[in-house]
């Protein structure tokens, strides 16, 4: 049992003023939520179950743009080049190395390590040329435009690396799922429920994570920076330097989401780094409450069900929806309509208090 | 005369290079100049004008006629996009970027809807001329041609008329243009409705050599945004010359080694340039001059 004390220091280190929901109220929410996600595999069809596992993997670039877009007030419209580099990394090293010995951890590694690097070496040069905000965004959309158009080209035999050819605009596939290697037999997370259960603790850890980060002194100047750069810098912050390691953290999440999708359907497309799939995270990010991390996370989880859904019914009119969503989400509740509600739902609690 | 030759062709090369960055970035360039705010939505307004163009030109009118149509087709509906979704915004500039990205993702998916995966284009007028071994397109250099009077067309309106310069008053000081009896709100919406214009110019002009697609946008989206980026907020001390250089390198890049080589060395150059000039050729232009 955990003293009171020491309990109270845990929830320091994940509570914060810049994460919105906390209190016990919040955290036995989450708990049943929690639960929830855990018993749900015990209830539904494994086949369903490991098809599910993909709402998942897009959360990690979501929770990566919620770092960068809405803590850090950096507009980044290219993470599904990190998404894309980091797919296409994770195949070739995969089909290059095989699945044996666990060398399907060390290429998700690796590959979420290119794509940080890449993250890096691009955000130095808009981060340390103090690009302001608009042109960030264009710049970091004219680079995906840019690799999804490179990756498209790659049909033919001449463009392979290794074993792995890249396979232009049909894209890249047969490269064997993550694999753990465990006592009396390895462990090949195909879509099923051993899929199910290591992403979802992956989620929490990285949820959690980044709760820690968020509230830390890191995570109290990306806001500073945010609200007013020249201040932060006055208060002496290298502002450049918080923007770029933001920027890498948020691209490596989206690295991680890449690699997750990659291993999960056994494909990859130059179209996942398209100017569609582009706007995707941004609609997600944007709906839920991009300033909050669990916003973000709800948001995002609904409106892929919302397209899912909608794809599944009427494929055509999926993506005239998402357009609306955004255009009225930052007409009518600009910081995200999961905040505007909750502020809603707070605002009328304190109003019967005030009338009681 | 074989060198003679080469040089015409790299000639030739460059100002198809430079006609398409200045066509395809005047529009967006106008209305971030003026107005501070990126229009995602302008690879739509491309498209309109190509598609009003080419249905103009299919009911046989002359082509001439049907750009002018694509034209002001975009300049409508831009109007009236300014009007319904970026009036309420003018505040917050960055929220602008992200509702004109859903009205692009809208415009996108509802012409593929209505109109079908592609539309029959009218093939490309006015025959082609030889000089030395190569064949060259006449109709290109007629765009290089509109081109430049285009930017003639723009510094005269921006310098010559009224509207240009009450434009530009309420540009550098909104308040004050107000308070002289200036109708901002008309101006911006004006501006917004120019800069559409331009994208449905460019839209009409280059539709006669390109397949019409629903997302045939994207296609002139890159060259757009990085003749912004290096250009900076200026279009006649920032546009035209960030052209001309980028043209440059898209030029020497597309012919040693392919079209996609000159988009990336382009894109790479932009990416090194804003390192350097962050407010690009006109902004390092105007300090030095301030």
């Amino acid at each position: 049992m955990l003293d009171s004390s020491r309990r109270a220091s845990i929830l320091r280190l994940v509570e914060g003023p810049q994460t919105m929901g906390r209190g016990p109220g919040f955290w036995t929410g989450f708990g049943l939520v929690l639960l929830g996600a855990i018993a749900y595999p015990f209830f539904a069809d494994s086949y369903d179950v490991g098809n599910n596992v993909y709402f998942f993997n897009w959360l990690f670039m979501a929770m990566g743009l919620s770092l960068i877009w809405g803590y850090g007030g950096a507009l980044s419209f290219g993470q599904t080049a990190f998404f894309g580099v980091a797919g296409y990394s994770y195949g070739v090293l995969t089909i290059n190395l095989g699945d044996a010995y666990g060398l399907t951890l060390l290429s998700l590694v690796l590959a979420v390590g290119i794509s940080a690097l890449f993250a890096a070496i691009l955000g130095y040069f808009l981060f340390f040329g103090r690009i302001s905000g608009v042109f960030l965004g264009i710049v970091t959309l004219s680079v995906t435009l840019v690799l999804e158009r490179f990756m498209a080209q790659t049909a033919g035999p001449q463009w392979a690396i290794g074993a792995a050819r890249l396979n232009g605009f049909n894209g890249m596939g047969a490269m064997p799922s993550l694999t753990i290697p465990w006592f009396g037999g390895d462990i090949t997370l195909y879509p099923d429920v051993a899929l199910y259960y290591v992403t979802l603790a992956l989620l929490v850890v990285v949820y959690l994570g980044l709760r820690i980060l968020v509230n830390s002194r890191f995570g109290n100047v990306i806001v500073a920076i945010r609200e007013n750069p020249m201040r932060a810098e006055m208060l002496g912050y290298d502002i450049r330097k918080y923007q770029l390691a933001t920027f890498v953290i948020g691209s490596a999440l989206a690295g991680l989401s890449g690699v997750l999708y990659t291993s999960w359907g056994n494909y990859i497309t130059p179209a996942s780094m398209g100017m569609t799939a582009a706007s995707l995270p941004i609609v997600w990010v944007a709906v839920g409450g991009r300033t909050d991390l669990t916003t973000t996370m709800i948001g995002t989880l609904a409106v892929l069900v919302i397209f899912q859904s909608l794809t599944i019914h009427g494929s055509q009119y999926a993506l005239i929806v998402m357009g609306a969503l955004l255009v009225i989400t930052v007409l009518v509740a600009p910081k995200g309509i999961v905040i505007a509600l909750v502020d809603l739902f707070r605002r009328r609690r304190s109003r019967q208090e005030g009338g009681a | 005369m074989e060198f003679l030759y080469a040089i015409f062709s790299f000639l030739y090369q460059f100002g198809d290079a430079f006609a398409f960055l200045v066509l395809s970035a005047c529009g967006l360039a106008v209305i971030f100049g003026m107005m501070g705010v990126i229009n995602l939505a302008h690879g739509e307004f491309i498209l309109c004008g190509a598609y009003v163009s080419t249905s103009v030109a299919h009911m046989g009118l002359p082509l001439p006629v049907a750009i002018a149509a694509g034209s002001l087709a975009a300049g409508i509906a831009g109007m009236i996009v300014e009007l319904v979704v970026i009036r309420p915004l003018y505040k917050r500039p960055l929220d602008t970027i992200v509702a004109t990205w859903g009205i692009s993702m809208i415009v996108t998916q509802g012409t593929l809807i209505v109109l079908g995966t592609t539309m029959a284009g009218s093939g490309t007028p006015l025959g082609s001329f030889v000089v030395g071994d190569y064949s060259y397109s006449t109709y290109r250099v007629v765009l290089m041609g509109m081109a430049l009077a285009t930017l003639a067309a723009l510094w005269l309106m921006f310098t010559k008329t009224r509207f240009g310069i009450l434009a530009r008053a309420t540009i550098q000081v909104p308040h004050v243009a107000e308070a002289l009896g200036v109708n901002t709100n008309l101006v911006y919406s004006l501006t917004f409705g120019l800069g559409a214009a331009l994208a449905g110019l460019a839209g009409g002009l280059y539709a006669p050599t390109m397949t019409l697609v629903p997302t045939m946008g994207a296609a002139f989206m890159v060259e757009a945004f990085v003749t912004v980026v290096v250009g900076g907020a200026d279009i006649f001390l920032g546009t035209a010359p960030a052209a001309v250089v980028l043209g440059l390198i898209k030029a020497t890049l597309t012919s040693w080694q392919g079209q996609l080589a000159g988009q990336i060395g382009m894109l790479i150059a932009v990416i090194i340039v804003i390192r350097i000039l962050p407010r690009g050729i006109s902004g390092k232009i105007l300090k030095e001059r301030a």
